[in-house]
Formats: structure tokens, C-alpha cells, sequence
């Protein structure tokens, strides 16, 4: 596996450079993640809801939460998200909320 | 990824269908980013027992091969000519009339000659004829024989992950052959040796841990179902009834976990639950069989037995009489076709009944399991639906059959007729792209994922073009689908190809058209939450 500085810490990256610790996960790796993942920098307000949320989800559950759960608990547009976070919420938000790359007919 | 691939007119000029000159039978070992699907993570392999874990990628020169690679693939082949006599028929029979060359849609994309899916078979039956035929053992290259090098495993990976077993070349082929059994073949002997994909084994593993191959474990599968009750609630004002894990009901309702993950599959989701709480269904979701999806299928019989049982397990524990499995598409092609000989017979379950028709489905009396298809297309034919049409004229429809409900078991008419049901405006694309000729998405059999962005694209070259048709025809503006493979990858493909189709599922449909006599006020949005047509513009909606 392949490692790279990120906020400061050295992770472990996969090859599409989502985390393989999530227990190392902080708001500074968050930022240094979303240099490559999130349109605007330094996160905005909503960017955080989201990743927040996501965080939190996945915390509780150790999975991401469902799309549609995802737009109406953060109350963002799908779309939106789309903007904030060109690769969507999956291979976007969820990869800069530090959760593994998710697999299957997604 | 999606940055990278080239904009869809410079990649239409990259596709030649006149064949440079060149010898077959040379091993191409060209693997460019965006034609090539990642190599399995060693721990997820490690979780299933497969053999050879290990980290390498198809770029590099050492693929770290065990040592007696060679013995490990012709012992493996000889194995399977022994146990599948379709096998040794498949490699034997072809005359390399080449009736299939043009019909996959991999080469209609690429223009690659080895995707032609004659000469995609031929990489293997040339090797078989080599070491399995009295000709080639003589005569060698004389005989059309080739030797087994480390260059000819190395383009079976390329060419095997370039194939999705759709069967659409089968259907074509005078003699019948189903090349996608070859490319399952020469898959399972690929992960003889380690080589497989992780698309393809990470959900595997998923499944095992966790009763789907998104790895939901059952109390985010609970959390999940209680907020889609919330989301009907919000639609129709009704608080419907979400069984997981009930013993004693008399269906077990089974569907891939994308449905209740991802967007487009959602809306589908919604439908299912709307369906059932208008019939009064006893039924039953299970967090064990929480995945319809067999991506067992895409990498060897044994693993695609493994999975299969879980849902037949599970029906056995929890007691009930039949299955309903929901919109998707590879879990068909195991039930219809595999199911009753590799794990069957199913003989603690009945013969599917609807319980509010009475019809008994006797093409479902092998593997107890109906589709939801046929189960809603009977509900309107005989009458014990109410719906209003004018609740999708938002949309301007057409339908992409999935390979496997359309061409694995035959499932044709009765989407259409759903469809017809509760919609008013339905254009088919033309003739030669659906029913059994339909052009597969381009992404199925485990190749969806985003390193093999461009692949997909050009394999969902035929597809998008036959949408990009109705749209600027019809005006169509989304696209149905029975596949979860198909809602997740198909947006892509028409967005690359065609341009603002949205992509959506049959009992998306049914939702919005479902009257529902819970319901207390006339509903204002879609199951997706949009305004209803009939609503916009007139404040009272007076439908």
C-alpha cells in the first residue's frame, strides 16, 4: 500500500487514495483530503455537514449511510452535492469522511 | 476516473473496425489506465480462503505468479472439460463463422478484433487445442494450437475483465454457443492462481461478513429500512409496515442491496414497500439474505453456490412458503439457470401463489422463487390495482431490458405491460437493441467500477446510442431498467452518450401510479419528491 502525508499524518492510501485507517481519521486529514476530493477550499459549512454526518454515520454503524438519507438528514440537494464534491457522494464525500471505498452495484 | 476520459468525439475516432494487420495469436499486453479493473486487496481474498493473496498490478512486468502456475491452469482446465461437458462442446464446435463478431458491444466500442467474441474464445480454445487435442498435440500452431506462456494468461486477464457476460453473441450464434460460459471459465482458472478483481471479491466478502456485498451489517440494514418508511411517509402520508427477520411470513422478499443504498435504486425501494402495504403482503425482509446480487457468479460455480444458499437458507429458517425477489439483474441468471441443480432442490418451500390473484407460478415450481415482474404485471391483469397513468407524465419513457431477466429468463413482456399500466408515454428504442438483442450495459459481471471508466463507456457505446435515438425522437427522459448494476452504472453511460436521461426502475413507476386507499389527501410529489405535473402550476391539484 501506497502512503502519503496527509494533515500532517502519514496514512496508508488505497489506489484511488481513499484512507485504510480509519481510526487515524481527523479534521486536518479530512482538509488534506479534500484538496483532491472537495471544489472549494478550505471546506465550506455545508462541506462539513456532510462529512460530518457521514463521519458520524459511520461511527455508528461502520457503513455510509444511504444516499437519499444522506441529502434529507443534511437537507442538500443531490446535485449540490454533485458540486461540492465533483465525484459524488460515495467516491467523494465519503472517501474525504475517511470511510473505505464502497463496492457492489453502486 | 471520469476527469481523465476523453471527450465522446475523440473517442469515437479511436474506433477502427478494419483490423490492423496483425497475428492473433501474439499476446497483446497493452494495459492502459481506464481499460482495467484493479487487482483483488490480499485481506478480502484472505477472508474468503482464496488462493495466492497477494499485491501486484497488471502494469508491472511480475505478476508474481506461484511457480508451478503453468501445472495449476492445465490441471484446471483438464478438471472442467471433465465436470462441463458444455465446456469441451463450446471449444469444439465453433467453425469461426464469425456471426458473433459484430454483436458484442466491448468491440463495438473498442473496434478491439480480440473482443470480437470469437476471437475473445478463440484466446483459450487455442490453448485447448494445444494440450487437449490430438491435432494440436502433433501438429501444435499447425493446428491452430498455441502454448500456454505467462503473456497468454496475462491477455486472458485483460480480455476476460473485457467481457460481461451478457449473452448477447450467444443469441446470434448458429450453433448456440454461450461464449460467456468460456469467459467464466477462464475466470475461474485466473483465480486458480490469484488473479481476480477487486470489484468483484470485496463484495464477495462483504457478503459473507455481513449479509451483503455493501457490507451493511443488520442494524444499519433496520436504520436503512426505517428511514425509506419515513420517506413513503412523506410521499403519501402513510406509515407502511417494513418486516425484517419475521418468522412464519409467508414470503421472503429478497433484493440487491443497492436498493436500498443507491441513488436511482431508492425510488424502486419505495415502490416495493408502497406495493405490499396497499396488497396487505405477509412477507418478510431478512438481514441475513439481505443481497439478491450473486457476485459469486462472476467469479467461480463454488462461490456462486456459497451466496445463493444464504437466500435459500434463510427462507428455511424463517419458515415461509415462497420467494419474491426483487429488480435485479444477475441474481436471475443464478436462480433461473443454476439454482435448482447446484443447490436445490428446494423442496421445503411451495410452488409460488400469489395470495390476492391466486396464480400459481409453474415456471417458478424448480426454484420457488418468483420474479416481481410477473408477481405486479399478474396484480393488473387481474385487476387489483388501481392506478393513475398521469402521476409519471413527468416522464417520457423507454426501457432497456437487463441481459439476465431478458435474455436468462425470458422476462420480456411483462415490464412493458407494468409499464403500459401505469404510465402514458412509452417509446421503445429500436428493434435491434432490446428484447433478447438488447445491448448490455457495459458495466455488468463486476466491472463497474470507476478505474475502468473508459471500458465501460465504449462498451456502453450501442446502448447509449439507441437512447440518445428516443431522446432526440421522442424526447424521452429517462431511461427504465431492471438491474441495480444497471441503475448504478447506466447514468453515466447516458449522460456520456446521450445527455440529460435520468435512469430509473419499474416499480419507481408503480409507486407514483399507486392508488392508495390509506391515502387522505391527493399526493403532491413523486416518489423522488419532485412536484407532480399535475400539481405544478395549480395549487389545488385537482387530479
Amino acid at each position: 500500500m501506497a502512503k502519503k502525508m496527509l494533515g500532517g499524518t502519514e496514512m496508508e492510501i488505497d489506489e484511488d487514495g481513499f484512507i485504510q485507517e480509519p481510526d487515524k481519521w481527523t479534521n486536518a486529514v479530512a482538509e488534506g483530503l479534500a484538496e483532491e476530493e472537495c471544489e472549494i477550499h478550505p471546506m465550506t459549512e455545508d462541506a462539513w455537514k456532510l462529512v460530518n454526518f457521514i463521519r458520524q454515520y459511520y461511527i455508528d454503524y461502520e457503513t455510509a449511510p444511504a444516499i437519499r438519507m444522506l441529502c434529507k438528514k443534511c437537507d442538500l440537494k443531490l446535485n449540490y452535492i454533485y458540486e461540492m464534491f465533483p465525484k459524488g457522494p460515495a467516491a467523494g464525500a465519503c472517501k474525504v469522511a475517511g470511510l473505505p471505498k464502497p463496492t457492489g452495484c453502486v | 476516473m471520469s476527469d481523465e476520459v476523453t471527450s465522446r468525439e475523440e473517442l469515437l475516432k479511436t474506433i477502427d473496425y478494419v483490423p490492423a494487420q496483425q497475428d492473433l495469436y501474439k499476446p497483446n499486453l497493452e494495459f492502459r489506465p481506464g481499460t482495467w479493473n484493479y487487482p483483488a486487496n490480499p485481506k478480502k481474498m484472505e477472508h474468503l480462503e482464496l488462493p495466492y493473496p497477494r499485491e501486484w498490478s497488471p502494469p508491472d512486468l511480475d505478476w508474481k505468479l506461484p511457480e508451478n502456475w503453468k501445472e495449476i491452469i492445465l490441471k484446471g482446465m483438464e478438471e472442467r472439460l471433465n465436470r462441463y461437458r458444455s465446456l469441451r462442446v463450446y471449444l469444439d464446435i465453433c467453425v469461426r463463422c464469425g456471426a458473433c463478431a459484430d454483436k458484442c458491444h466491448f468491440y463495438l466500442g473498442s473496434g478491439d478484433p480480440k473482443n470480437m467474441p470469437v476471437a475473445r474464445t478463440e484466446l483459450m480454445r487455442s490453448v485447448y487445442r494445444r494440450y487437449f487435442t490430438v491435432g494440436g498435440k502433433l501438429l501444435g500452431g499447425a493446428a491452430g494450437g498455441r502454448e500456454l506462456t505467462e503473456d497468454v494468461l496475462k491477455e486472458w486477464f485483460y480480455y476476460y475483465y473485457q467481457c460481461t457476460e451478457c449473452r448477447r453473441c450467444s443469441v446470434f450464434c448458429p450453433y448456440g454457443i454461450d461464449t460467456c460460459e468460456i469467459t467464466m471459465m477462464g475466470r475461474e482458472l485466473l483465480n486458480l492462481v490469484g488473479l481476480n478483481i477487486n470489484w468483484i471479491v470485496e463484495p464477495l466478502s462483504n457478503c459473507f461478513r455481513t449479509g451483503n456485498h455493501l457490507g451493511i451489517q443488520p442494524h444499519a440494514f433496520a436504520d436503512t429500512i426505517e428511514f425509506a418508511v419515513e420517506d413513503v411517509e412523506d410521499v403519501t402520508g402513510i406509515k407502511v409496515d417494513a418486516p425484517m427477520n419475521r418468522k412464519g411470513a409467508e414470503i421472503l422478499f429478497v433484493v440487491p442491496s443497492a436498493d436500498y443504498f443507491a441513488e436511482p435504486h431508492w425510488y424502486t425501494f419505495l415502490g416495493y414497500l408502497m406495493l405490499f402495504h396497499e396488497l396487505g403482503l405477509d412477507y418478510t425482509l431478512s438481514t441475513y439474505a439481505s443481497e439478491g446480487g450473486n457476485f459469486g457468479l462472476f467469479h467461480s460455480a463454488e462461490m456462486m453456490k456459497r451466496l445463493n444458499n444464504k437466500i435459500y437458507a434463510e427462507a428455511e429458517r424463517l419458515g415461509v412458503k415462497w420467494i419474491l425477489g426483487g429488480e435485479c439483474g444477475h441474481m436471475w441468471r443464478v436462480i433461473h439457470q443454476y439454482m435448482d441443480t447446484i443447490n436445490g432442490p428446494a423442496d421445503f418451500l411451495e410452488v409460488p401463489k400469489s395470495p390476492i390473484t391466486g396464480t400459481v407460478f409453474e415456471n417458478a415450481k424448480a426454484t420457488k422463487m418468483t420474479h416481481i415482474a410477473e408477481f405486479t404485471a399478474d396484480l393488473i391483469k387481474n385487476n387489483k390495482l388501481k392506478l393513475d397513468p398521469s402521476r409519471n407524465d413527468q416522464w417520457k419513457i423507454t426501457y432497456h431490458d437487463s441481459c439476465n431477466p431478458a435474455r436468462a429468463m425470458g422476462l420480456l413482456e411483462e415490464p412493458r405491460y407494468i409499464i403500459n399500466n401505469v404510465a402514458n408515454n412509452f417509446y421503445e428504442m429500436p428493434e435491434n437493441t432490446i428484447r433478447e438483442k438488447t445491448f448490455c450495459c457495459g458495466s455488468g459481471s463486476g466491472l463497474g467500477t470507476d478505474e475502468n471508466l473508459e471500458m465501460r463507456l465504449r462498451g456502453g457505446l450501442p446502448r447509449g446510442n439507441a437512447v440518445k435515438y428516443v431522446k432526440d425522437r421522442y424526447g424521452v427522459n429517462i431511461l427504465t431498467c431492471m438491474c441495480a448494476i444497471d441503475k448504478a452504472t447506466l447514468p453515466a453511460v447516458c449522460d456520456y452518450w446521450a445527455g440529460d436521461v435520468a435512469v430509473g426502475g419499474i416499480h419507481e413507476l408503480v409507486g407514483n401510479a399507486l392508488i392508495m386507499k390509506d391515502e387522505q389527501k391527493p399526493r403532491t410529489v413523486d416518489v423522488r419528491g419532485d412536484p407532480l405535473p399535475s400539481v405544478e402550476g395549480s395549487e389545488e391539484g385537482d387530479e
